[in-house]
């Protein structure tokens, strides 16, 4: 069990800068890994962990070079092998599973053919043999009827089957150490959780070894033995993952896991200061130093070694760790948000609404009219108040952007009307509405790299708004800006930046900002956090769960973290498929009783705890479309009662805490099966 | 803090980045090459009245199709006219009028193409054919008619060039404006309810521009040879102005024996295209849109 297939020592990677300065990404990382072992290396983007991990299988990135040290696996060093020596070691010995398993499939040849191809190269099997391979291994990674899976195509399978499939062709050398860059990190909640639970059962089957890089705290938790917490290129905490998740003793790794929204609390978590140091711009002391409160003048000079606590068994890179022993209770706080008066008015109704992907027909085009009997979102009722925020969360193809892009007026409704203000129809097309009504919606949008013009200056993008709704110009204009900025905590200077100057947590600032020069009453906020890093993530919630308290904005936040939900907002629409399945204050949906979806995507949380293991409760099939008639849950419900779930749909039922479910289990029934 | 992420982009005015760009586009030798070669066509081309050694239309039977020597460096033609003299100013005219034809096929074919890449639908589909229908008919037909019913003055060369080498900018203009309609920030600017034509101007053409230009230098190059290729037909400048298409058809006949006077304007011309070529190609390179790079294995 102790003995190590892997170990990286004094490991330094870099680039030349177009200075001919020389630019280190990795600096002096060591670490060994255990055979049988599973080390899950975290850190956020920028951190050098996928440098790392690649170097690992002998891989280096053009344009990288390594500057010192070596990689030894079974003590021959990977990153001096020629490419022919490496070939009989990668695969065969070292396999990985990348992130996107859609994108590393070959779309035209089937499944069976490509993990044949896996087996020819790394195994002396004959034909009948690898035949009977490949079935195992697809039965190993347990996918649906193995036998037919075979002779499907990738495009065939979804997502989680599709990475199930790369575990399969990584497992077809049985090799000793399997590498796995974020491998569940664009998947839905539920099949990320089985993917995960699959790799477990992997490890421990097979006495395989794995290093496990992602950003996320939660998914490390549940595989890992042992956490690599990497910052700005170096390890800055290693030890056992119980420890690290339980008693963090860096400063960094505690922030971390304070700023994770966690789902047993309600309230926002902790943000950090700043921002990751770049590549090249630490020239001495510790590089935590600027977001570090344990900071002295010390820290300032000295960089820190990476000291080795021998009652602990960790490796820590920091003077001030003492500081952190004994006092990690602290862990479970969260700052407490105003709630807001629910005696508010309605400021937005969604009433009956449906929306239709489905292409008009001729004739229905003559007519004007959407004759689709199942259109993908359907009868949507929710009454939005003022100063409100309200969530719609489901997985992907849930519909939840679908209706957000229709409030805005970017999508015809099919059926249904959008009230804005005291019954006030909005209409579905964007240019029948008036500019005021334009003014008083604004987006914000997930990715703010592609939301944010690049060839516009801060100040123009900012301007943009503020030119169209208040035809500002000259100082006024300029007064304007500043003010916006400050309002997002940006400083002046920040006006004749670009974007691709500013950090990712800048940018979506910068995006917030430009939401709020409309003065809007409300903003459709779509996965507004899912492109940042955990401690941007804070950061952000925090600034707009104050802008709303200062300004009485009404949030429709769409996002698929339940947890962040949890955080920010003050009602749940929970959706499947583009139909309501619960609605209701968050504190409540949070609780039991609860729609089985609900359940379901609860169950698959995962959090930064190895205590709290995710409940699989449904199976993680993905459904393409809405079923017609009945539940739209009744393909995946694990409560499923009978032939009425699949022919009529489920009524409103109300529970004592307020929330509504819609599900043929009478509520009181549905609270005493889970309990 | 988050400010020490700022490091090497300052900010930089609009003078000092075409500066900027212009450095990087000699760093390299082909764009140094290639920059050098159309500075010299455009300073000969502007001070070559002030230094040709004889008048360029003297006819003179005693001088005629001599071989070059110190009087005569590219020798004469067969009406005794100095090749040297005609060389130098044979450019002038290519040069004013294609620049101009160029800027006008930039400007229609560009704002035609954005139009059509953001409106999209019936308008785009109608125009695009329209498109494919003018690039099946051999450019060089429809000129010669045009040329045939309005003369051969600048005025009608210019717009008609203009014209015929635009219908290809505005299928780079349309895939350029396809590749940035998507994202969140042309969506952003609809939602917020800016006019078609703000979203055109703030949001499109800021991130279209370069593409655009680039196309529209390489187009410059073809409409070179293009006008070289009407005048050698007898449809571009009339004589006895100078220009090398016109010099070349006059000299093919005796190129067996006299073969300066082919030679000469052979070179301007070809010198020129290629220099504007490498030109082009740095400049596409120095904007970064250039898609030559290898893929990274």
């Amino acid at each position: 069990m102790n003995e190590i297939i892997e170990s990286v020592k004094n490991l330094s990677i870099g680039f030349n800068s177009q200075k001919g300065k020389q630019i280190s990404i990795l600096r002096n990382v060591s670490t060994n890994i255990k055979k049988g072992e599973t080390v899950g290396i975290v850190g956020e983007s920028g951190s050098g962990k996928s440098t790392l991990a690649l170097a690992m299988m002998g891989y280096i990135k053009q344009g990288l070079f390594p500057l010192k040290g070596e990689c030894l696996f079974k003590s021959e060093d990977l990153l001096k092998m020629s490419s022919r020596q490496l070939e009989k070691i990668r695969g065969r010995k070292i396999a990985m599973i990348p992130q996107n398993a859609g994108q590393a499939l070959t779309p035209n040849l089937k499944i069976g053919y490509q993990i044949d191809e896996a087996l020819k190269l790394h195994t002396d099997l004959n034909k009948t043999e690898r035949d009977k391979k490949i079935s195992e291994l697809l039965h190993k990674v347990r996918l649906p009827s193995p036998e037919t899976m075979a002779f499907r195509y990738p495009h065939e399978l979804s997502g989680g089957q599709q990475q199930r499939v790369a575990v399969a062709m990584a497992l077809a050398g049985k090799p000793d150490l399997l590498l796995l860059d974020e491998p569940t990190t664009g998947l839905d909640v539920t099949t990320q959780a089985h993917v995960l639970e699959l790799l477990r059962f992997i490890a421990k089957d097979t006495g395989t070894s794995m290093i496990y890089v992602s950003h996320d705290l939660g998914a490390i938790a549940q595989v890992s033995d042992r956490i690599v917490v990497m910052y700005a290129g170096e390890i800055v905490l290693e030890g056992p993952a119980r420890k690290i998740l339980k008693e963090p003793i860096h400063p960094y790794t505690y922030g971390l896991l304070k700023s994770i929204p966690k789902l047993s609390l309600a309230g926002l978590p902790a943000s950090m200061p700043g921002s990751q140091p770049q590549p090249g711009s630490i020239n001495e002391g510790c590089s935590f130093y600027d977001r570090c409160n344990l900071a002295n003048d010390n820290c300032k000079k000295n960089s820190p070694d990476l000291e080795h606590i021998k009652e602990l068994d960790t490796n820590v890179r920091c003077f001030n760790y003492k500081e952190l022993i004994n006092q990690n209770n602290n862990l479970q706080t969260s700052i407490t948000k105003k709630s807001n008066n629910s005696e508010a008015n309605e400021v937005l109704k969604l009433k009956d609404v449906s929306i239709s992907y489905a292409k008009q027909k001729f004739f229905d085009q003559l007519l004007n009219k959407i004759s689709d009997q199942n259109p993908t979102v359907k009868d949507i009722n929710i009454d939005i108040k003022k100063g409100e925020t309200i969530a719609l969360v489901g997985e992907s193809g849930s519909g939840k952007s679908t209706i957000l892009k229709s409030i805005a007026g970017l999508l015809k409704t099919k059926d249904g009307q959008i009230k804005f203000e005291k019954d006030r129809i909005l209409s579905s097309d964007l240019k029948k509405r008036n500019p005021n009504d334009l003014r008083a919606i604004q987006l914000i949008f997930q990715n703010p790299d592609e939301s944010l013009n690049p060839n516009h200056t801060v100040e123009q993008i900012l301007s943009q708004p503020l030119k169209l709704y208040f035809n500002l110009s000259g100082d006024e204009l300029k007064k304007n800006i500043i003010d916006l900025l400050k309002k997002v905590r940006l400083g002046e200077f920040y006006m004749s930046r670009y974007p691709r100057q500013l950090s990712g947590g800048e940018k979506q600032r910068v995006a917030v900002a430009r939401a709020f020069a409309a003065k809007p009453d409300i903003i459709l906020c779509d996965e507004v956090t899912s492109a940042l890093d955990v401690s941007v993530q804070a950061a952000v919630l925090n600034l707009l769960q104050q802008l709303k308290e200062d300004l009485g904005t009404t949030y429709v936040f769409v996002s698929h973290d339940l947890a962040v939900v949890r955080a920010i907002s003050d009602r749940v629409a929970v959706l499947y498929q583009g139909r309501l399945c619960e609605i209701g204050p968050s504190q409540n949906v949070y609780k039991f009783p609860s729609h089985p979806y609900t359940e379901v995507l609860l169950g698959a949380v995962l959090e930064p705890d190895p205590d709290i293991k995710p409940k699989l409760v449904a199976e993680d099939i993905v459904e393409e479309k809405p079923p017609e008639k009945g539940c739209s849950f009744q393909g995946r419900c694990p409560r499923k009662i009978g032939d009425i779930c699949n022919s009529e749909v489920p009524p409103w039922q109300i529970g004592e805490n307020g929330n509504a479910i819609r599900c043929h289990i009478n509520i009181d029934e549905l609270a005493s099966l889970q309990q | 803090m988050e400010s020490n992420l700022i490091t090497e982009d300052k900010q930089k005015n609009k003078l000092e980045k075409a500066f900027e760009i212009l450095k990087t586009m000699a760093s390299k030798p082909s764009g140094l090459i290639g920059l050098t070669i159309v500075l010299f066509h455009v300073v000969l081309a502007l001070i070559s009245p002030y230094i040709a050694p004889y008048d360029y239309k003297a006819i003179s039977p005693n001088t005629m199709l001599l071989a070059p020597s110190a009087e005569h460096w590219f020798g004469t033609d067969s009406l005794g006219r100095d090749v040297f003299t005609r060389t130098i100013l044979g450019g002038r005219t290519a040069l004013t009028v294609t620049f101009f034809g160029s800027l006008i096929a930039l400007l229609w074919g560009g704002l035609l193409g954005i139009f059509c890449g953001l409106v999209g639908g019936k308008i785009d589909d109608v125009v695009m054919r329209v498109v494919d229908a003018f690039l099946s008919i051999p450019w060089i037909l429809a000129m010669l008619l045009i040329v045939s019913l309005l003369g051969t003055s600048t005025e009608v060369l210019i717009p008609a060039l203009g014209f015929f080498y635009g219908k290809g900018i505005v299928r780079v203009a349309r895939a350029a404006t396809h590749d940035v309609i998507a994202k969140d920030f042309i969506v952003s600017a609809r939602a917020r309810g800016h006019s078609n034509m703000s979203i055109i101007w703030n949001e499109i053409i800021p991130n279209v521009r370069d593409a655009i230009l680039v196309e529209g230098a390489m187009r410059w190059s073809w409409m070179l040879l293009g006008f070289s290729s009407l005048s050698f037909l007898g449809f571009g400048v009339s004589p006895p102005t100078p220009d090398w298409g016109l010099m070349i058809s006059n000299a093919r006949g005796l190129m067996s024996f006299a073969y300066w006077s082919v030679i000469a304007p052979i070179v301007g011309l070809s010198s020129l295209i290629i220099g504007i070529n490498l030109t082009a190609d740095a400049f596409a390179k120095a904007l970064g849109i250039d898609r030559s790079t290898k893929a990274p294995v």
